[in-house]
């Protein structure tokens, strides 16, 4: 416990500032800054520690030829060759290809559903908050619980989504299979994806109606714009920054998906959903590839570094709204 | 007004952070689509270097004069 004595002014009376407030100091034991340092040392260690630590040997690994299957063989620097490596790889940029599909179709059908669900939520109706904790469920699940069940569902013996595609197809339920056919497994990662993360949108999308006073529309109705030109000429404008957060937030989010796709598909069938994520993973620990996998680590690292400055400048922008 | 000053102005007028920084992120947004298009490769071998140029620079111009 800190004990703060209040020195009397007898005692420091003929003494000069500097060594009065020294003695203060002195007396006072540790110092509020000293305190403060105290309590944040900890989490500064921790984050050194699991943070910066490894982004630090990461960076070093990458210029290396380091085989973790041949770990007895010295490590030699080969300088920027993992990069050069990796940037003239045909099978890397169709990965990169792969996680562009994904996250464009993923992140449209998103704020096209979103946006339509945040639409419907911001109309006060009976049983609303019960709508609204429904839709959010999804969200709150793990990617992992998301992915196994997905997988359950989509099993084309006895999962229920073939059966229900049946029903309305008449195609029988076990003549295709969702995660296994090269036509559908993409659309089959994008689909489960927006299942899950539509919601997320949608609060985001609330949040930004919410935001829209009600004089413009009253305003509206007294220039009698009807119902369509009221969307066009003030919800959707006034919504956009908002919509630019929730789409630059899930496309870095994509940018980087791995539990769920590797759980639904592993990548498969052959390549065809296999995220650049997904390749890192193979790289790093199954071909043991430390240096390549550093270096391709780095790449998507300062890709969605360089995302997230836009990412928090479009904040900053809705933040001065 | 001293040469100094007129310099000063001068600089400050072209340390602006507003047009550098859009200048910044039209390079990382360049160099994310160069990283992504399937046209052509030589485009995608250059793309990491833009990229890193953009969020270095963004980094450095953000530090920039209003």
């Amino acid at each position: 416990m800190t004990t703060i004595f209040q020195p009397d002014h007898a005692t420091i009376a003929g003494v000069s500032e500097p060594a009065k407030s020294r003695a203060t100091r002195r007396v006072r034991g540790l110092s509020d800054r000293t305190i403060a340092w105290l309590f944040v040392a900890p989490t500064i260690g921790l984050l050194l520690a699991i943070n910066i630590f490894p982004l630090i040997w990461m960076i070093r690994l990458s210029f290396t030829s380091l085989n973790l299957s041949m770990s007895y063989l010295p490590l030699r620097f080969v300088g920027l060759d993992n990069f050069t490596d990796i940037l003239g790889d045909e099978d890397i940029w169709f990965r990169l290809q792969t996680t562009a599909q994904f996250v464009i179709w993923s992140v449209t059908l998103q704020v096209i559903i979103g946006f339509g669900l945040a639409l419907l939520i911001n109309r006060q109706f009976r049983g609303h908050s019960f709508w609204t904790t429904i839709i959010l469920l999804p969200m709150m699940l793990s990617p992992a619980v998301v992915g196994n069940f997905w997988t359950l569902l989509l099993q084309p013996q006895i999962g229920p989504f073939n059966y229900l595609i049946s029903l309305f197809t008449g195609v029988p339920p076990s003549s295709f299979s969702m995660t296994g056919q090269v036509s559908l497994a993409p659309w089959t990662i994008v689909l489960v994806d927006t299942w899950m993360w539509a919601p997320y949108v949608m609060l985001i999308c609330l949040a930004g109606l919410r935001s829209i006073p009600d004089y413009i529309y009253e305003a509206a109705e007294v220039d009698r714009a009807s119902a369509w030109r009221q969307f066009w000429s003030i919800t959707l404008p006034m919504t956009v920054p908002f919509l630019m957060l929730a789409v630059l937030f899930r496309a870095i989010e994509n940018f980087k998906m791995f539990d769920m796709v590797n759980l639904l598909t592993s990548g498969g069938p052959g390549s065809t959903t296999e995220l650049v994520s997904i390749t890192l993973k193979r790289a790093a620990f199954e071909k043991w590839r430390t240096g390549y996998s550093s270096a391709l680590a780095i790449i998507l690292f300062v890709t969605v570094f360089g995302a997230a400055n836009i990412y928090v400048k479009a904040l900053n922008k809705v933040k001065q709204r | 007004m001293s040469g100094s000053a007129v310099e000063k102005s001068g600089m400050s007028r072209w340390l602006l952070r507003g047009p550098w920084e859009a200048g910044a992120m039209t390079l990382i947004g360049g160099g994310i689509v160069m990283l992504v298009q399937p046209w052509s490769i030589d485009l995608y071998s250059y793309s990491f270097g833009t990229i890193l140029a953009g969020t270095v620079g963004y980094v450095i111009v953000s530090h920039f004069p209003e």
